[in-house]
C-alpha cells in the first residue's frame, strides 16, 4: 500500500524546520530516516498533510566529544553510531544495543534521534539511553531546552517533544571503561525484543563499583531496574538481586507473551546482561 | 509534485513525482526497472533492496523525494559496476552455488550481499547469516545463499555448495 497524498518540505536548517512546524502545526509530521514513519503512513495509520524531512539538515548529523559527554546528532544513522569509536569508548552500551537493532538496511536509514523520538516501548535505544542518564536537546520556537531521559519518555509512543519542537541531539555522559551488554530476547531475526535488558557496569565481577540497568518492553516506557541496581550497589549477590528486576514494572501481554512471562524474562535476562557486562 | 534528479544505474534521470511515491515504485513504474521487486508490505522481506549512495536500503521504505540528488544502483545495473564480465561476481556465485529456487528474493539478496561484503570482506558463516537477516527467502533454507556469499568473498568453493552438502555445518562443508 502507498501513503495518502501529502505535501513535502526538505529544509536545510533547524530554523527553517521549526518555522515549517510552526506554520503547519499538527497537520505536519517530521520525517527522519522514515524506517518507522513510512510503514505507518503506508498502512495509513497516520495521514499528515505535510511531511517535513530533516534529511537535508547537515548540522543534525554526526557525533562529537564534548568534555564529560558525547553528543549524538538526532539524524545520525544507526549504522554510523554502531561504528563510531567515541560511542564505543564512552557509551559501550549504545554500541552494543545498536548492533542488534533491526537489520543492516534499516540501520543504514534509521536514525538515533528518530528511534528515540518514536518511543516504541519495544525500541532498542530507550533503555540504554535511560541507563546511561542521557539528556535530550529539544529545539522549539522559544529556543532550546534539555530534558533528562527520566522525563523524556512519557508514555507509549509519546515523549516530551512538543508539536512545535524537534529533537536535535542527545547528550550521553561518558561511561568510559564501563563494561556493557544488551541482552535482547527475540522470537525471530531482526525483530523488536519481547524483553531486553541493557546493563552497564563499572568494575568487574566480584568488585562491582556501580551498575545501571535499563529494561525494554517492560512497560509503556523504558524503565530502570532500580531495586536490582540498589541491591547490587549494596553488595548483594547477582542471582538474588536479579530476582528484583521486575519490581515496579508493568509489562504488556500480547501475542509474544503474557505479562508474567515477561516478568520471568526480565529476571533471567538481567542476570545474563549483568554477568556479560561485568566480563563474566 | 516535486522535482527530483538522480542517477540510476549510471544514467541521469529527472522527474516530477508525488512526494508520497516510494523509491521502489519510482524505479519500477516510472523507470521500468522491474528487476527490483516488492515482496511484503511491512519492510521485512528485503526483496526491494537497492544501493542508495553506496549502501543498501529497502527501497519500499524510502520516498523517491528522499533520493533526490543521490545515486541508486539496482540489480539491473549491478554488473556494470564491475568491469569483469556480464555478471557481477555475486551474481556468478549465486548461479554457481544454486543460491536460489523461485528467484523472488534473489535481487534483494544479491544487492544486500554485495553491500555487506563491502563492509565485511571476509565474513564468517555466522556473520553472513546476520548480515543478510533483513532478507527473507521462502525457498532455499538459506544454505546455498550463504555458500554463494562465501564463494563471492573468496572463501569456500562451489563444489562444497552443492545439494549433497545441505545440512552439513560450514566447517565440514568448506574443508
Ligand atoms: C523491519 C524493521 C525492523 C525494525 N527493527 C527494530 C528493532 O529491532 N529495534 C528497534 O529499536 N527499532 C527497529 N526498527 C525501527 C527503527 O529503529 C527505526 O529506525 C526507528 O524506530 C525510527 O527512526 P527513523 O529515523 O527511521 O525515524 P522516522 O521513522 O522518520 O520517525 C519516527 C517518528 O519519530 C518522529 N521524529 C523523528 N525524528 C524526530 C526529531 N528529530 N524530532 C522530533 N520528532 C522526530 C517522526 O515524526 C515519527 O513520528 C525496525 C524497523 C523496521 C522497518
Ligand atoms: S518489499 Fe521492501 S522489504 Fe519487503
Ligand atoms: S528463492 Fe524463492 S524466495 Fe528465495
Amino acid at each position: 500500500m502507498i501513503p495518502t497524498q501529502f505535501d513535502y518540505l526538505a529544509p536545510t536548517t533547524v530554523e527553517e524546520a521549526l518555522s515549517a512546524l510552526a506554520t503547519h502545526g499538527d497537520d505536519a509530521k517530521i520525517l527522519a530516516g522514515g524506517q518507522s514513519l513510512l510503514p505507518v503512513l503506508r498502512m495509513r495509520l497516520n495521514a499528515p498533510e505535510m511531511v517535513i524531512d530533516l534529511g537535508r539538515i547537515e548540522s543534525l548529523r554526526g557525533i562529537r566529544d564534548d568534555g564529560d559527554a558525547i553528543v549524538i546528532g538526532a539524524m545520525t544513522p544507526h549504522s554510523v553510531v554502531g561504528k563510531d569509536p567515541l560511542v564505543k569508548e564512552h557509551a559501550l552500551l549504545i554500541h552494543k544495543a545498536v548492533e542488534h537493532l533491526a537489520d543492516e538496511q534499516i540501520r543504514h536509514r534509521g536514525t538515533f534521534g528518530g528511534a528515540l523520538a518514536h518511543a516504541d516501548p519495544a525500541g532498542d535505544l530507550g533503555a540504554p539511553a535511560l541507563a546511561l542518564d542521557a539528556s535530550f536537546v529539544i529545539a522549539g520556537p522559544g529556543g532550546t531546552r534539555t530534558v533528562p531521559a527520566a522525563e523524556f519518555f512519557v508514555d507509549l509512543f509519546e515523549t516530551a517533544i512538543g508539536e512545535d519542537e524537534l529533537l536535535t541531539e542527545v547528550r550521553v555522559p561518558k561511561h568510559t571503561g564501563w563494561g556493557a551488554h544488551y541482552e535482547k530476547f527475540v522470537r525471530v531475526a531482526h525483530q523488536w525484543p519481547i524483553v531486553a535488558v541493557a546493563a552497564t557496569v563499572k568494575g568487574s565481577a566480584g568488585s562491582l563499583e556501580d551498575v545501571k540497568i535499563g529494561l525494554t518492553n517492560m512497560g509503556s516506557t523504558p524503565l530502570r531496574a532500580k531495586a536490582t541496581e540498589d541491591a547490587l550497589r549494596g553488595g548483594g549477590d547477582l542471582a538474588t538481586a536479579a530476582q528484583l528486576a521486575d519490581q515496579d514494572t508493568n509489562p504488556p501481554s500480547d501475542l509474544n507473551g503474557e505479562a508474567s512471562y515477561r516478568r520471568h524474562l526480565a529476571k533471567v535476562l538481567t542476570r545474563r546482561a549483568v554477568t556479560a557486562a561485568s566480563g563474566g | 509534485m516535486t522535482r527530483i534528479n538522480l542517477t540510476v544505474d549510471g544514467a541521469k534521470v529527472a522527474d516530477d513525482v508525488e512526494p508520497r511515491m516510494l523509491l521502489v515504485q519510482y524505479l519500477r513504474e516510472k523507470l521500468g526497472k522491474t528487476g527490483t521487486v516488492v515482496g511484503c508490505d511491512t519492510s521485512n522481506c528485503g526483496a526491494c533492496t537497492v544501493h542508495l549512495d553506496g549502501t543498501s536500503v529497502k527501497s519500499c521504505n524510502v520516498l523517491a523525494v528522499q533520493a533526490d540528488g543521490s545515486e541508486v544502483t539496482t540489480i539491473e545495473g549491478l554488473a556494470a559496476t564491475y568491469d569483469g564480465g556480464d555478471l557481477h561476481p555475486m551474481q556468478e556465485a549465486f548461479r554457481e552455488c544454486h543460491g536460489l529456487q523461485c528467484g523472488y528474493c534473489t535481487p534483494g539478496m544479491i544487492m544486500q550481499s554485495v553491500a555487506f561484503l563491502k563492509e565485511n570482506p571476509k565474513p564468517t558463516e555466522e556473520e553472513i547469516r546476520v548480515g543478510i537477516e533483513g532478507n527473507l527467502c521462502r525457498c532455499t533454507g538459506y544454505h546455498n545463499i550463504v555458500r554463494a556469499v562465501q564463494l563471492a568473498s573468496g572463501q569456500g568453493d562451489h563444489q562444497s555448495a552443492g545439494a549433497s552438502t545441505v545440512g552439513v555445518p560450514a566447517e565440514e562443508a568448506t574443508s
